[in-house]
C-alpha cells in the first residue's frame, strides 16, 4: 500500500525592503509525444535531419492540405492522463489558435482550448523524506509544435526549419500550486520521470522535447491560502509568464529573478503588467517579449477540417490495464520489500533502467546489500566515466556473482571491490576469478588463530596499551589481516583478538 | 453585435491585410452587417440540442504512427520567395 502521508514543504519567503513575500507558480510543460510520425502528417520526427527534409504538405500549410490525426499520438496522450490520475475526456475537439510568426506556415497552431483530450489530475512532488506537495494538473491536451528559427546564419535574413513544425506537444496544465524555485524543479522532473516510465515522452530536455512555461506571481503571506480557500485569483498578484525553460537550473534562476523584480516594482508602488517574458542565461534576468503582447489575441475558434474526437471507454481501460507501475509505487514497493531507505529508494527508481538492474540483482539476494553495491559501487563507477547503466561493463549476472561471493563469506568486502574492479576491466566470471586468483578469505579458525598468536607474541608492548585502552585492539586486527595477505575474515579476527587479549 | 472603425482596424492587423483608414468604416459597416445576419441565429432556442459537426454520423479519420511523408525539401521551398541552404529565408525576426 502506498503511504501518502506526508507534510507540506514550507513556501519560499524572499524579504523585500519593507517586507516579506512569496512566490505563487504554475506550469505549463510541452512535451514532445515520443511518436515517428508527426500529429496530423506522415512526416517524420527524427531530429537532426537535413532542414526541410521531414516536412509533408500538410506541414508546410500547402493550400487545400488536410490534417489526418495520428492515433498513437492519442493513445500517448491518454496513457500521460491516466499516469497522472486524471481524468480522461471521451470527447475532445481541436481548435485554431491564430498567430502570424514565420515559423508557423499555417498562420494558426492545432489545438484544444475548449475541449482538451484529459482534464484534472495530480503529481505528488517529493521535496524531503515525508515532505511533498500535491500539485493538481488543470488538463493536458494535444497541439502542434511550430517550426524553428534560426537567427545567427545571415546578417539580415531568419532561416527557418520546417522538420519541428507539427510534432505532437502535450501540454501539461498545472494550478498555481507552487511555492518556490525548487518545487517548480522539482515539479518538472517527477513529472519528467513518470512520462519516462510511461514511454509517452522521452524528456530530453536539451534537444527541447520538454520544456516549460512558467508563470510566477508574487503576493504577500496569508494571501495565497485565502487563494486556496476560495480559488478567487483576485487574492494572488499579477503573473508574469516566462517562456521555452529547458534547464532545471534555468527554470529555478529564472523564477528567482523574475520573484525579484516584481516584487521591487511593487515595493516601488508600481504595477505588475501581465506579459510574456523570456529568460537570458547569460545575463541571467528576463525581459519582456513585446512582439508576443500585439498578437496576444488569437481568436481561437474550432477547427472545421477535424471533427471531434471521440475515443471509447472500452480502449482507455485497454490502455488503463497496461500502465507500467509508476514511480511512486515502486519506491513504496522498493523500502518495503528490500527495506531500502528512502534516499536508496529514490535513487533505484529514478529510471526505469536503474530500478530493473537493481531488481535484477537483489532477486533473492540481501537488497540492501545489493541496493549499496548498485548504487555506491556501480553507479559510482558509471559516473565518474560518464557512463549510462545500459553500457556497464558489468552485468547484473556479474554484480550478482560478486554479492554472492561475499554472502557465502568466501570474500570479503575488500576483496569483493577489488573483484568488481577487475570484472569491471577484464569481465569474466567472478567466481572463477576469484578462485583462479587465490581470492580466498581464510575462515579456518586454526590458521588464523596462531597468526594472532604471533602477533600478540611478537608485541608486548602493544598488548598492555591495549589492555589499558580497549580502542587499540583495531590495531592487532589490522596486523592479524596484513599477516595473512589480506586473507583473514575481519569479523573471526575481531572475535579472536578480543578474546586472547582478555578484553 | 456592431464592429467600429478601431476593432475593423484592430482585425485586419492581427489578419496581417492591409486596409487604407479611408477603408475602415466601410469595411467595419459590412463586417456589422455580416455578424447581424448571423445574430439571427441567437433567436432559435436550442437548449439541449448538441452541436452538429457533420451532416452524416461520421468518426474523425486516424492514421497510423508510420513515417510516410517528407523527404522532399526541394518540392517544400519551391514556392518561398526566397531559400537557402535547405532553409526559408525571411528577413529577420528577433526577439
Amino acid at each position: 500500500m502506498l503511504d501518502l502521508t506526508y507534510t507540506l514543504p514550507k513556501p519560499r519567503v524572499i524579504a523585500g525592503a519593507r517586507h516579506d513575500w512569496e512566490l505563487v507558480i504554475g506550469m505549463e510543460i510541452h512535451a514532445q509525444v515520443a511518436s515517428n510520425a508527426k500529429l496530423f502528417s506522415g512526416a517524420s520526427t527524427q531530429v537532426g535531419s537535413e532542414p526541410n527534409s521531414n516536412v509533408a504538405f500538410v506541414d508546410a500549410a500547402m493550400p487545400g492540405m488536410l490534417p489526418v490525426i495520428n492515433e498513437f499520438c492519442i493513445e500517448q496522450a491518454v496513457r500521460t492522463g491516466l499516469g497522472l490520475k486524471a481524468q480522461i475526456n471521451l470527447t475532445s475537439a481541436f481548435d485554431r489558435k491564430n498567430y502570424f510568426y514565420p515559423d508557423l506556415p499555417q498562420g494558426y497552431q492545432i489545438s484544444q482550448l475548449y475541449h482538451p483530450i484529459v482534464g484534472m489530475g495530480e503529481v505528488l512532488v517529493e521535496m524531503s523524506p515525508g515532505v511533498a506537495r500535491l500539485v493538481r494538473i488543470e488538463r493536458i491536451h494535444l497541439e502542434q509544435d511550430a517550426g524553428k528559427s534560426i537567427h545567427d546564419m545571415d546578417p539580415a535574413m531568419s532561416f527557418v526549419d520546417f522538420n519541428r513544425t507539427g510534432v505532437a506537444l502535450m501540454e501539461i496544465v498545472s494550478r498555481p500550486d507552487l511555492r518556490g524555485p525548487e518545487e517548480a524543479a522539482a515539479y518538472v522532473a517527477k513529472l519528467r520521470q513518470i512520462l519516462r516510465y510511461l514511454g509517452t515522452c522521452d524528456g530530453n530536455m536539451q534537444n527541447g522535447n520538454l520544456r516549460a512555461d512558467v508563470n510566477v506571481s508574487v503576493c504577500r503571506p496569508g494571501q495565497y491560502e485565502k487563494y486556496q480557500a476560495t480559488q478567487d485569483f483576485g487574492h494572488l498578484g499579477t503573473r508574469c509568464e516566462i517562456k521555452n525553460m529547458n534547464s532545471m537550473r534555468f527554470i529555478q534562476l529564472a523564477i528567482d529573478f523574475e520573484a525579484r523584480r516584481q516584487i521591487a516594482i511593487l515595493e516601488d508602488g508600481g504595477t505588475v503588467h501581465q506579459e510574456t517574458r523570456l529568460y537570458d542565461p547569460d545575463k541571467n534576468e528576463t525581459r519582456s517579449m513585446r512582439s508576443k503582447e500585439e498578437a496576444h489575441d488569437y481568436r481561437y475558434f474550432p477547427d472545421p477540417d477535424l471533427l471531434p474526437l471521440e475515443i471509447e471507454q472500452a480502449w482507455v481501460d485497454d490502455i488503463a490495464a497496461q500502465m507500467p507501475e509508476l514511480p511512486d509505487a515502486k519506491k513504496a514497493r522498493f523500502m518495503g520489500d528490500f527495506g531500502l531507505t528512502d534516499y536508496d529508494a529514490n535513487v533505484l527508481t529514478a529510471d526505469l533502467e536503474s530500478a530493473a538492474f537493481f531488481e535484477a540483482v537483489a532477486a533473492g539476494r540481501d537488497g540492501k546489500m545489493a541496493a549499496n553495491w548498485v548504487i555506491n559501487e556501480l553507479f559510482g563507477r558509471l559516473n565518474k566515466q560518464g557512463l549510462a547503466i545500459a553500457d556497464s561493463p558489468v552485468s547484473v549476472a556479474q554484480l550478482g556473482g560478486v554479492l554472492d561471493l561475499i554472502a557465502s563469506g568466501e570474500i570479503s568486502g575488500k576483496m569483493a571491490k577489488d573483484l568488481f574492479e577487475i570484472v569491471w576491466t577484464e569481465g569474466g566470471d567472478p567466481a572463477a576469478i576469484a578462485a583462479a586468483r587465490g581470492m580466498k578469505q581464510v575462515t579456518d579458525t586454526g590458521a588464523i588463530e596462531a597468526a594472532v598468536d604471533a602477533i600478540i607474541a611478537e608485541n608486548p608492548g602493544q598488548v598492555e596499551k591495549a589492555r589499558a585502552n580497549p580502542k587499540l585492539a583495531g590495531w592487532f586486527v589490522g596486523q592479524v589481516i596484513k599477516s595473512t595477505g589480506g586473507k583473514a575474515n575481519p569479523a573471526t579476527v575481531n572475535e579472536m583478538v578480543t578474546r586472547k587479549l582478555g578484553l | 453585435m456592431s464592429i467600429d472603425t478601431d476593432t475593423a482596424r484592430k482585425v485586419a492587423k492581427l489578419a496581417r491585410i492591409r486596409v487604407e483608414e479611408a477603408d475602415l468604416p466601410a469595411l467595419a459597416g459590412q463586417l456589422s452587417g455580416i455578424l447581424g445576419f448571423m445574430e439571427q441565429l441567437n433567436e432559435v432556442d436550442v437548449t439541449g440540442v448538441e452541436p452538429m459537426t457533420s451532416v452524416t454520423p461520421m468518426r474523425l479519420a486516424r492514421r497510423a504512427d508510420v513515417v510516410t511523408d517528407g523527404g522532399q525539401a526541394g518540392r517544400v521551398l519551391a514556392n518561398a520567395p526566397d531559400a537557402r541552404e535547405g532553409f526559408f529565408a525571411v528577413p529577420k525576426v528577433v526577439e
